[in-house]
Formats: structure tokens, sequence, C-alpha cells
């Protein structure tokens, strides 16, 4: 498989993988080795010294080959997801950023406009910017021309589990887009990460799907194998659509 | 006699909000506030009103009574 490349890294998984919502820390620790995910993604939050256990930098370092992307979750604008990057930043020292601005905590949508005044000026700061954006090719080729490495448009609503809800403007995005296009947010089943790469997406970003699973690591397993194979089947080109029949065996005429 | 002595800062508590939270402190430094906060200086970022704070500029940070600290981690989230 061709690697994956956000800005100037290069990844051999195409799928990424969430750290929320795992029941325990070594759970979440047994899903990612089992996921072969090389980018994690994790949120900032207040130190608390009644819980000092809760930090996840620790038990993440303890994994080999991989690459943290903490996201800006929290942050209702513009000016605070800025901030929340360069402190993450300054916390983990890798240059990757989801940009995730979502002010209505009922449905989590990005503020597209916020989002994308974030990723210029984070982009020019030279983080590797991952917007989390609505699926809206408008929207993707801006950010594309702010500079961020990715479009990450959302499959449907976080924690979901309601798919890709947009194929049809997943479809646009894809076919428009310079950068990697990754789904992020909605996907319940490994075919539907499969279906995501068929259509030419660069990665999924998977959390809720594998953390809520009844096996989280196996599902892990699964979803990177559904990954590989939509990814291979897209690399291999997907045949043509026809409305009519097309005969797969010789229709002559030979019984009389 | 001799003049009484003048308190220096290190004795002096301060008023600080850290995380949101009012806290008296006795430290002046940024790195020894992190010591009272429990907070390991590696796991953490800062921000001193509203300013990121680097690890290596942590030293040279003098805490004001009022200022308002935020120390942060890493927790799970997707």
């Amino acid at each position: 498989m061709k690697p994956l490349v956000l800005g100037d890294l290069e990844f051999q998984s195409r799928l990424l993988l969430g750290t929320g919502k795992f029941s325990s820390s070594a759970v979440m620790l047994e899903a990612v080795k089992a996921s072969g995910a090389q980018i994690v993604t994790v949120a900032l939050r207040r130190f608390n010294r009644e819980r000092p256990s809760d930090d996840l930098l620790g038990p993440l370092m303890t994994l080999k080959n991989i690459t943290l992307m903490p996201n800006t979750s929290g942050a209702r604008d513009a000016a605070e997801a800025v901030k929340a990057a360069r402190l993450a930043r300054e916390l983990c020292g890798s240059r990757l950023i989801k940009v995730e601005i979502h002010p209505n905590p009922h449905h989590l949508l990005p503020d597209p406009i916020e989002t994308y005044e974030a990723a210029k000026i984070l982009a020019a700061d030279g983080f590797i910017v991952m917007p989390y954006m609505p699926p809206d090719p408008v929207l993707a080729k801006r950010l594309e021309e702010a500079g961020c490495a990715s479009v990450m448009p959302l499959g449907s609503t976080i924690g979901s589990g309601n798919g890709i809800a947009a194929g049809g403007l997943l479809d646009i995005i894809i076919n428009n887009s310079n950068v990697p296009v990754i789904v992020d947010a909605g996907l319940r089943a490994p075919s539907e990460a499969a279906a995501a790469m068929e259509a030419g997406c660069a990665a999924v970003l998977v959390n809720s799907a594998i953390a809520a699973a009844g096996n989280p690591s196996a599902m892990a397993q699964a979803f990177a194998a559904a990954v590989q194979a939509g990814s291979a089947a897209y690399e291999a080109g997907l045949m043509a659509r026809s409305t009519t029949a097309a005969a797969t065996s010789p229709l002559t005429l030979f019984l009389g | 006699m001799f003049p009484p002595a003048y308190p220096s800062l290190k004795e002096q508590m301060m008023k600080l909000v850290v995380n949101g939270e009012e806290i008296e402190s006795s430290g002046s430094s940024l790195p020894d506030l992190l010591v009272q906060m429990g907070a390991s200086p590696k796991r953490v970022a800062v921000m001193v009103n509203g300013t990121v704070i680097s690890a290596a500029e942590r030293q040279a940070v003098t805490l004001r009574a009022g200022d308002r600290i935020e120390i942060l981690t890493f927790a799970a989230g997707g």
C-alpha cells in the first residue's frame, strides 16, 4: 500500500484511532496495538490533582511507532483552538493537530467559519492541520487553500454510528481534493470504512465504533482489515457501473 | 535595633487562579507552583493569563497575585 502523506510525514497505516470512550486505558492501548494505527488522537483537559492517573501521555508513550494527533475539542472559537493547538504541541512535540471546533454540545457539528480561521493561523504557524469539518466541498477547497494537510469531513455526527450520511458530497470532495480526504466521525461498521476507502478516501478516523464494540481489540483488527481491503480495491480500480446487464458467459445458442 | 526583616517573596502567600479555582501559593515561580499542584513538569502544558508558556520559559516567569494559570494534560478523546 502507498504511504499516507500528511505534510512532510508518511504513515503506512490508513486507520487513525481515537482514544475516547474506552472502558480503561489498558483496553485502549490493546485496541491501538490491534488496529496497527500510527496516528492516535488525544484531547487536552485541565490537570486534575485528585486524578493524576487521567493523564494519557505516559501510557501512550509506551507504544512504539505512534504519532499523537491532539485535538482542539473544547475550543468554542478559532482563538481558543489556536491556543489549544499550541499547548498541545508544547506537551507532545507533535505538529499534527486535529482542529475540532464544535460549539454546540447537542450535535457537535463543526463551526465551519471558526474552523477555517483557526486552520489558516495554524498552517502558517507550522502545524500539520487536520480539520474536522462538515462534508462541504466548497469548504474543503477553502481549507486546502488555507494550507491544511488534509480535510476530514464527518461521515455523520460524532459517536452516532450512522455511517456515511452524505456519500454524494463526499465523492465531490474526493474528486476535487489535492490533499488526503479522511472520513472522521460516524462510522459504525468496518464495511463503512471499506466503502469510504473504495470511494477514494485516503484514510478513516475511528473511535466510538471500536471503543464501544463488544470486543474493542477484535473490532480494531476488523477495521484495519476493512481499510486495507477498501484501499486495495481503490488502487485496483473498480469496474464502471452499468444500468444494463453485461453477460459474463457466452450467450451463443448451442443446444438446438 | 535591626529593622524588621522584610519578608522575602518566597514567604509571601498570594492568591492565584489555577484551572479556574482560587488557591493560595507560597512560591512565585511557575515550577514551584507545578510542584505545589502535584503536576509532573513533563506531562503538563501551561498557560499564564492566556499566554502559552513553553517548558524552557517556565523558570523565567514570575507569578503575581491574581494571575490566571491553566495547567493542562492529555486525556482520552477522539
